[in-house]
């Protein structure tokens, strides 16, 4: 089979994946807005892509610069609205409580190493796209991700937790 | 703990939950609707012939499959010969699965839908435009129908025509039958054939 897949499959494959991206980079409020302006632009371009793209890579390209207009819409907008990220009811698990401090210090990174975790840990996109994605180097791409995991490293409690096997090591 | 697990740890703690993007879905599937982006929008609907797939352009219904035709195949299929511009859209097909139940329910004889005829062509789409005229109930030969299409020696591609009908129940190829008296062949198989024909009997 050589034929493009029916969109709704891209959506039901990748929708996921482009929701936490969106809300890792904007915050759960305009999440929605640019997941939805992702997908609708991914759907008027998708005749015209080619068969074998990466679909998860072009999603991000898009919902990375549907993001920045939707940051850019609020900035404009100018209205005050709490960033507190909407995790919903407080979690009883300890783990719950874990997660919503580091969603927050997710959320106090600089945009582009934000943006640099959120490719590569989220999306799961090596390095080479997610530089294409941001516009520097590869090595710049690397190095904004290291700094903002070490960030995160710091802020978040869990992360300084002993290794239980240490047989994984450290990338770079 | 590794960097993967950090992954993990951030997959976990920033939600992306099905009934959200249910939610996101079906607002991206109005708002492609409403600005032409859609080209297909499908829905599926439980009958006594099990599980049907609706599917409709711009124009109309364009397709109706039967579960043991493969829906996912189905809509690929539809992907490569329409457009892979499909979503699920319910609003769309409303008006069809509500007559479709109406339908099954003894309640509807004639269906008031627009069809879209593209995936017929030649001889076997006109074939299928005089199948209509095989009244609810009644059911009329191969031979019959090869009349009906100005083409009496035409038997066999009459069954092909059928076989292949793009648009079954609401083009009723089910009321065909063989001139032996056997039910013959049916792209929902001779049993969901049969149990229609019973259905229109009795209704």
């Amino acid at each position: 089979m050589t034929g493009k897949k029916p969109f709704e499959t891209v959506v039901a494959a990748h929708g996921a994946t482009v929701l936490r991206v969106c809300r890792a980079v904007v915050g759960p409020i305009d999440a929605d807005d640019a997941w939805s302006e992702t997908f609708l632009s991914a759907m008027k371009a998708y005749e015209e892509l080619p068969v074998d793209a990466n679909l998860e890579a072009w999603l991000v390209t898009i919902a990375h610069r549907k993001a920045i207009d939707v940051t850019r819409a609020r900035s404009r907008r100018a209205i005050p609205v709490a960033e507190t990220p909407d995790t919903g009811t407080a979690p009883a698990a300890d783990s719950g409580d874990l997660d919503d401090v580091l969603v927050i210090a997710l959320a106090a990174l600089p945009a582009k190493q934000k943006q640099a975790v959120a490719y590569h840990y989220l999306a799961d996109l090596p390095y080479n796209d997610v530089a294409a994605i941001l516009g520097g180097s590869v090595e710049a791409a690397r190095r904004a991700a290291a700094d903002g995991i070490a960030t995160l490293r710091r802020n978040y409690p869990g992360l300084t937790a002993p290794r239980l096997t240490g047989s994984k090591g450290e990338p770079q | 703990m590794t960097t993967d697990d950090l992954g993990r740890n951030l997959t976990r703690a920033i939600p992306a939950d099905a009934e959200h993007l249910s939610r996101l879905h079906d607002r991206l599937a109005a708002v492609a609707l409403a600005d032409g982006l859609l080209d297909i929008a499908y829905r599926t609907v439980d009958s006594p012939v099990g599980s049907l797939l609706l599917a409709a352009t711009d124009v109309g219904l364009v397709r109706v499959a039967f579960a043991s035709e493969g829906h996912e195949a189905v809509l690929q299929g539809l992907a490569e010969r329409i457009s892979p511009r499909i979503l699920r859209a319910r609003p769309r097909l409303d008006s069809v699965a509500r007559e479709l139940d109406e339908y099954f329910d003894g309640r509807r004889r004639t269906f008031d839908i627009t069809l879209d005829w593209r995936l017929s062509h030649g001889f076997r789409a006109t074939v299928l435009r005089h199948l209509p005229e095989i009244g609810y109930g009644q059911t009329a030969t191969y031979a019959a129908v090869a009349q009906l299409a100005d083409n009496p020696k035409a038997v066999r591609a009459v069954g092909t025509a059928c076989a292949t009908n793009p648009l079954p129940l609401v083009v009723p190829c089910h009321r065909v039958v063989r001139s032996d008296g056997g039910i013959g062949a049916y792209r929902g198989g001779a049993e969901a054939k049969r149990t229609l024909l019973t259905l229109e009997a009795s209704s």
